[in-house]
């Protein structure tokens, strides 16, 4: 479904990413693990083009998306759901949900995503940034679904979340993939987020791969190695 | 007794008075909604938002002549057409210094400070070349004349009536564009969040350009409005856009309520002082104010309650 050949990101001289290349599989959630300025963050805004990319391919099922604009990424199927998550503060919460609908050209809100966090329907009309932290990020999520993407990028979406809530993110995740069958990659340091729903791990360092396991009898000694500081 | 005046003329002075500010007021709106559109969205200072005034009164001017001369049967109606034809003519002209120049600037927010005095400069010249130097003034159709008596004293211009009303449905109109449509959801969320705006599907580029051209295109209809209280020449755009970059910056740069405020204030407090003083010892009573409540309130006088 996604499929990053040879990926190269610099910014000016000093280069961050140096010749990636991975896959995500229909239906397939994917983390990236690693610690702080690994390149997991740049990893994500160059594949939204955020960041200028240096070198490499990227596809979205079938189509290249090399040299376009967010925009045009976004209506090839790709979202995201930035670090921090992003939302428009003083929009409403629907408002919020609704500007995701602009590369698809629907009028309302699929009633689907309410369902999947009930929470927004309640606040509808509270302004975003009066939303905690958790509820922001469900807000984000929803945003993010309301483009109808067939690939779902997730930058660390645990950081300020309390742990509970956390649990139930995982939960929605996989959810979100079972009904809507769509790919999902996550960046992430907290290990344990990870294992509750990847299917795949990836490990991250210095803007290279260095390990990589199914969850499947993860060596999860080895990954917590890697992300230890 | 006030002064030289008895009560009754004291309060004759004042509405009428009031009434001169509130066409000024039609004006300083009409400009500061369009130059806070750009202002708030893209953090362009537009210098030359004075000189695309000025094309709308001189399309308005432009106008008033082609209808006496060959359709002076539709001459009583040309005012609608003119209004129409000088937000098309500041809408294109916005698109085309956006598309031309501002583009390139969006990182360098001070640099635009100085492209734009400098378009300001450029397009003041060229007035001046194809339009000639002399100042020129519009002739109104027959309805638009003269006034209504309220009592003895008070007399009220009509075309001051026509202004107001077609600055309140504009600015209906604005609101309903920013905050109802799909469009203005668009364009709150560049405002916002530009990065993030491209990040969930929005084409950020065009938003800009023609959030731009639409400010551009109402302070051209804030032309035709200003071709009734002034006349309209090569640099008359410039006496107004620090006068209404005040408005932006006492209303709140991201407030549409507190532009309309601070416009209504500030040309009151403005028209009223005239009287009574001369216009630059208003003005300086009027800075004044302004710096006095700006020293207390930096962000302006409406602001909206949230985290960020």
């Amino acid at each position: 479904m996604l499929a990053v050949d040879n990926l190269t990101v610099a910014y000016g001289e000093s280069e961050v990413i140096h010749n990636l290349s991975f896959e995500v599989k229909p239906n397939e959630i994917v983390a990236i693990m690693g610690r702080n300025g690994m390149g997991k963050t740049t990893l994500m805004k160059s594949l939204m083009g955020i960041v200028p990319t240096r070198e490499g391919h990227v596809q979205v099922g079938e189509a290249s998306i090399d040299g376009m604009e967010s925009y045009q990424r976004v209506s090839n199927g790709l979202a995201y759901v930035p670090q921090g998550r992003m939302i428009f503060p003083s929009m409403t919460v629907k408002e919020n949900i609704e500007t995701g609908l602009t590369s698809t050209g629907d009028k309302t809100v699929p009633g689907d995503i309410y369902e999947l966090f009930p929470v927004l329907l309640e606040m509808k009309d509270r302004r975003g940034g009066n939303l905690s932290g958790g509820q922001q990020q469900q807000l984000a999520i929803a945003r993010a679904l309301a483009t109808k993407p067939k690939v779902l990028l997730l930058d660390e979406p645990t950081e300020g979340i309390q742990p509970s809530i956390i649990k139930e993110m995982a939960r929605t995740l996989c959810r979100i993939r079972d009904e809507k069958g769509l790919s999902i990659v996550v960046s992430e340091q907290v290990l344990s987020f990870a294992l509750d729903m990847a299917d795949r791990v990836l490990v991250i360092e210095k803007g290279s791969f260095v390990h990589e396991s199914p969850r499947e009898g993860i060596d999860e000694k080895k990954v917590a190695g890697f992300l230890s500081v | 007794m006030i002064g030289d005046y008895t009560i009754g003329e004291f309060t004759s002075i004042l509405a009428m008075q009031g009434f001169a500010g509130l066409i000024l007021f039609s004006v300083f709106v009409l400009m500061a909604l369009g130059l806070a559109i750009i202002f708030g969205q893209m953090g362009v200072i537009n210098m030359a938002h004075g000189e695309f005034m000025i094309l709308g009164a001189y399309v308005t001017y432009f106008c008033s002549q082609f209808f006496s001369a060959y359709l002076p049967g539709l001459f009583s109606i040309y005012f609608f057409i003119a209004m129409a034809l000088a937000f098309c003519a500041s809408f294109g002209l916005g698109i085309l210094v956006e598309w031309g120049m501002i583009r390139f600037l969006y990182k360098r927010p001070l640099d635009t400070l100085l492209a734009t005095w400098g378009l300001s400069l450029i397009l003041q010249q060229f007035y001046r070349s194809v339009f000639g130097a002399r100042e020129v003034g519009v002739t109104l159709p027959e309805w638009m004349l003269g006034a209504v008596n309220l009592t003895d004293i008070i007399e009220i211009p009509i075309n001051g009536l026509f202004v107001m009303g077609l600055t309140i449905i504009i600015t209906v109109a604005v609101y309903l564009i920013m905050f109802r449509s799909g469009w203005g959801k668009q364009v709150r969320a560049v405002m916002q969040n530009r990065v993030m705006a491209g990040a969930v599907g929005i084409n950020t580029k065009m938003v800009d350009r023609i959030t731009f051209g639409l400010g551009c295109g109402i302070a051209g209809i804030a032309g035709s409005a200003f071709t009734m209280i002034g006349s309209t020449g090569p640099t008359a755009g410039q006496l107004y856009i620090v006068d209404t970059f005040l408005v932006v910056v006492f209303g709140g740069a991201a407030s549409l309520l507190g532009t309309i405020a601070s416009a209504f204030t500030i040309s009151q407090a403005q028209s009223t002082m005239e009287f009574f003083m001369s216009g630059s010892m208003a003005k300086v009573l009027t800075l004044l104010t302004v710096v006095g409540i700006l020293m207390l309130r930096p962000q302006g006088l409406f602001t909206l309650n949230i985290r960020r």
